[in-house]
């Protein structure tokens, strides 16, 4: 397994995406309302928007793009869209966030 | 600073303008009421129940103490006033107490009429007006036990009835030859005078009354013709008189009444009258209906927001008179020139007469049965012909079944006189609120709040509702689906508790889900903003990512910078300016925009802020629900045909207005001729300029909705363009729906009412007023991001690349 120190809590705005690249790979980090962190792939299924841009409420994030629906949780469209993102473990230790890979 | 509003008359009419002015502007008013009476406003045509026995003084009160302390009115209960100085603007009251106004209502209603009679003033002669007489009545009746009421109308008979139930003997004197003359025809009074004789009253018919007679208290009424009878009580209920004296010598022009126009103001500036004492056009009213639409329309003009005048109302009555119900409306006596429809069931004792005039209804009474007179003045009011009358209407309503009645009612038939609710609006709120009792049917309408007539009918239409059509009245339309609220409901929520972020919205009106959504999240933040310029900070997290960043997202997650170009007219130095920074961030592609601006596409989100450090150029708000840009044509700098500056005028605008935010995106054009090389016929606004002035278009779309504009009016000079446009800005800031182009919302509320509003001046310049506030507080966000390393920090900048490890 392989893991990564993409910052610390601070650097992560309630509610206000961000995004960070591990190689090829594009992540959207959000910081929920109730202080959970969740990491995706930040690429909508529909049309590969930046999710990192999207509104955050709860546990979902907007598209910016179309406006899809994605649940932070398991990456999953919500209905009527239909599709997923891939969701990576993150894990807070001493204000450090880590994504595991 | 509010302005100070006093209001003379603490009853139901005067009351209920306040009620519609809290409705409409909660902050713009401090208010303070003055009533002759020692209570809160309570509902004076319940009275009689409570002489009854019905109810209790506590149950007619209709504004309880709490609800001026709630809304932060003062309230001098029990203290009259006695002056009103209009020069200074003040008013005294018999406590000595002076009290400024900037805004002055008089609703001082009417005072009973005493007959001038020699012993009119013994004790134990009363009037029937108020509480106080009514406890006298109550009192008396416990150690009295004769009482004769003087009046054969509503009131005289309510008071009998009221006495009879205290125990009393009771006589009612009138002078006329049949009872209620002015509500019913000769055949139904009869009628009436059979059953409440059957009750008990003894009536005493084309009787004059001479004096009053009594050694130290009333013993008996005389008559002109001599005879007498004894008495220990007497009740005047001859008549009502509109209070005017005080407004007579503050001098104010009155007639019967205080003489008022269809906007409800007296002769004299600043000074309103409302409700029983105001005389509009000849009439005074005396039923609640009209002076509770009169109410509503001194609201909106004391607030600023003329709408429609008050026209005059025409008037029906429908009341239980001792039990009976009895109906009558329009021209209902059988004169000249008419013929009329009767049925008349003596048995049964129902009685029912349309009157018809040349082919059309022009009036009607019903005696017994009630329950098609709603129906029958509306009838009365769209003249109908005499073939649209159903004769089934008249037949007794047992052949019909009553619930088949509230069935056939059509939705905008009105159930509550008083208030004018109608069943639609009442099916409605028992829909969406999911209504259960006539009570909750009353605190969420207002029907039956008044005379309690109709909550039989409420009650049928609870009934019904359970049943079939429940389905009909879908939900209305609210802002998303997280709430169930109305954007009407949820701005008159957020104005009413002062709700200042989109967090408390909602959280105290109960959102579904607590963070909302990407719909009701920018929804609220705009209408937060539009409440509370300069006051309210737009929260960045309730933004769509354009707004947030303040530029356009593109399809491949870069974005687009439009600086400022004012009215598409620019300079070699600031096109050299863009081309260099064009050049030194490698912008993919400039083009040039259908709105005559600059677009610079592909730019990478962190390059935005030092992109337009270098631009120096204030944004162009391409991204944004504001006005976007002004567009022009070339104008008569140039052009051969241009009559007017359209450059100058298109600069200007775009200076005053850029910046401000509006419900959605909104362009503008000016064309200095018909030609229109502006494409100002496609805008939400448009200009074209014509010989000697500017034609001002509005609601036009040249987008997914084609429309072309509407011409709101021409006007002469470049400043009025600049105020008219301003005040319809203002007004669609206020009233559309968040995402409401200017084109769905003309027509959704007609052009007609829009140019009602802005032509009325004072209703126009209170939206300016509002609007420059709004304007004030606003401030280039470029400029304000470029400065601020925070927020660059927060909105622009990433993470960045980070390198696996691997752990074990």
């Amino acid at each position: 397994m392989m893991r990564v120190e993409v910052g610390t809590i601070e650097q992560l705005p309630k509610r206000l995406g961000k995004c960070v690249r591990i190689g090829a790979l594009e992540l959207a980090l959000f910081r929920t309302g109730e202080d959970r962190v969740y990491a995706v792939e930040n690429r909508c299924p529909h049309k590969g928007g930046d999710l990192s841009q999207g509104i955050v409420s709860g546990e979902y994030v907007f598209c910016p793009l179309h406006d899809w629906k994605i649940c932070l949780r398991d990456g999953q469209a919500q209905a009527p869209d239909e599709g997923c993102v891939k969701t990576y473990r993150v894990a807070v230790e001493d204000g450090c966030v880590y994504v595991e890979l | 600073m509010k302005r100070k509003l006093v209001l003379i008359g603490n009853g139901m009419a005067g009351v209920r303008c306040i009620e519609e002015i809290l409705k409409l502007d909660r902050e713009a008013f401090e208010i303070t009421i003055f009533g002759s009476e020692p209570h809160p406003n309570y509902n004076r045509i319940l009275l009689s129940k409570v002489l009854q026995g019905d109810t209790s003084i506590d149950e007619i009160t209709l504004n309880s103490w709490e609800w001026y302390e709630r809304n932060g009115i003062r309230l001098f209960a029990g203290e009259t006033v006695t002056e009103v100085d209009s020069e200074r603007r003040l008013v005294r009251t018999d406590r000595g107490r002076v009290v400024e106004y900037d805004e002055l209502i008089f609703a001082t209603g009417s005072n009973p009429f005493i007959l001038p009679v020699p012993g009119a003033d013994l004790p134990g002669v009363t009037a029937f007006r108020d509480i106080q007489d009514c406890e006298r009545m109550i009192e008396y009746a416990k150690t009295y036990k004769k009482a004769a009421v003087i009046g054969g109308g509503l009131l005289g008979l309510e008071a009998a009835r009221g006495l009879l139930n205290l125990g009393m003997d009771v006589d009612v004197i009138h002078i006329f030859d049949y009872l209620m003359e002015r509500q019913l025809d000769p055949t139904a009074s009869k009628l009436l005078q059979r059953e409440l004789e059957k009750q008990g009253m003894n009536f005493l018919l084309r009787k004059e009354t001479a004096e009053l007679f009594g050694n130290g208290r009333v013993e008996g009424v005389r008559f002109k013709d001599g005879t007498s009878i004894a008495a220990d009580l007497v009740v005047m209920a001859v008549g009502i008189r509109p209070n005017v004296e005080l407004a007579r010598k503050s001098g104010i022009e009155v007639n019967r009444g205080i003489v008022v126009n269809d906007y409800l103001e007296t002769s004299v500036p600043h000074i309103y009258a409302v409700g029983e004492c105001a005389e509009h056009r000849g009439v005074v009213y005396g039923l609640v209906a009209p002076l509770y639409e009169q109410g509503k329309v001194l609201a909106q003009a004391i607030c600023g927001r003329k709408g429609k005048p008050y026209e005059g109302s025409v008037v029906s009555t429908q009341l239980k008179v001792s039990g009976v119900d009895v109906f009558s409306a329009g021209e209902f006596m059988d004169v000249e020139g008419t013929e009329s429809i009767k049925l008349y069931d003596e048995a049964r004792s129902v009685y029912k007469k349309v009157v018809v005039r040349e082919g059309k209804i022009v009036g009607a009474v019903l005696f017994g049965d009630t329950s098609e007179g709603r129906k029958l003045f509306d009838m009365i009011q769209r003249g109908d012909s005499l073939e649209a009358l159903s004769l089934s209407l008249l037949t007794p309503a047992s052949s019909g079944g009553k619930g088949s009645l509230v069935a056939a009612m059509a939705d905008t038939d009105v159930v509550c006189g008083c208030n004018g609710v109608t069943k639609g609006a009442i099916c409605q709120a028992i829909a969406e609120h999911g209504l259960k009792t006539v009570a909750e049917v009353r605190d969420y309408t207002n029907a039956s709040r008044s005379c309690g007539g109709c909550k039989g009918l409420v009650a049928e239409l609870l009934e019904h509702m359970l049943g079939e059509e429940a389905n009909r009245y879908t939900v209305k339309e609210t802002i998303c689906g997280c709430t169930d609220l109305s954007r009407e409901e949820v701005l008159e929520a957020i104005e009413q508790r002062r709700l200042m972020t989109v967090k408390e919205v909602m959280s105290v009106l109960g959102w579904k889900n607590e963070e909302g959504c990407s719909k009701c999240r920018p929804a609220l933040n705009y209408y937060l903003g539009m409440l509370y310029p300069g006051e309210y900070d737009e929260e960045a997290e309730s933004l769509f990512v354009n707004e947030r960043l303040h530029a356009n997202i593109q399809a491949d997650g870069t974005y687009s910078v439009v600086p400022r170009i004012y009215g598409g007219v620019t300079t070699a130095e600031q096109l050299r300016n863009i081309a260099d920074v064009a050049e030194k961030y490698n912008v993919p592609m400039i083009k040039i925009t259908g709105g005559q601006r600059i677009d610079l596409l592909g730019v990478k989100k962190e390059d935005l802020p030092r992109i337009w450090a270098d631009l120096g150029m204030p944004s162009g708000y391409a991204y944004a629900k504001a006005l976007r840009t002004v567009k022009t044509c070339v104008g008569k700098q140039f052009c051969r045909f241009g009559t007017q500056d359209s450059t100058g005028l298109g600069i200007r605008m775009e200076q005053t207005f850029e910046r401000l935010k509006t419900p959605h995106k909104v362009k503008m054009a000016v064309s200095a001729c018909p030609r229109n090389c502006a494409e100002s016929g496609i805008k939400d606004v448009g200009i074209v300029g014509v010989e000697g002035g500017w034609e001002i278009y509005v609601g036009g779309n040249g987008g997914t909705h084609l429309r072309a504009a509407d011409l709101l009016c021409t006007v002469k000079t470049e400043d009025e363009v600049i105020e008219m446009t301003g005040a319809f800005l203002q007004y669609y800031r206020e009233s559309a729906h968040y995402l409401e182009r200017t084109s769905k919302w003309v027509e959704r509320v007609g052009l007609e009412h829009i140019r009602e509003v802005l032509f009325d001046v004072e209703t126009r310049r209170a939206l300016l007023e509002r609007l420059h506030k709004a304007l004030s507080a606003t401030k280039d966000p470029w400029r304000d991001i470029v400065e601020n390393e925070r927020l660059q920090q927060m909105l622009f900048r990433d993470i960045g690349d980070k390198e696996p490890v691997p752990v074990e």
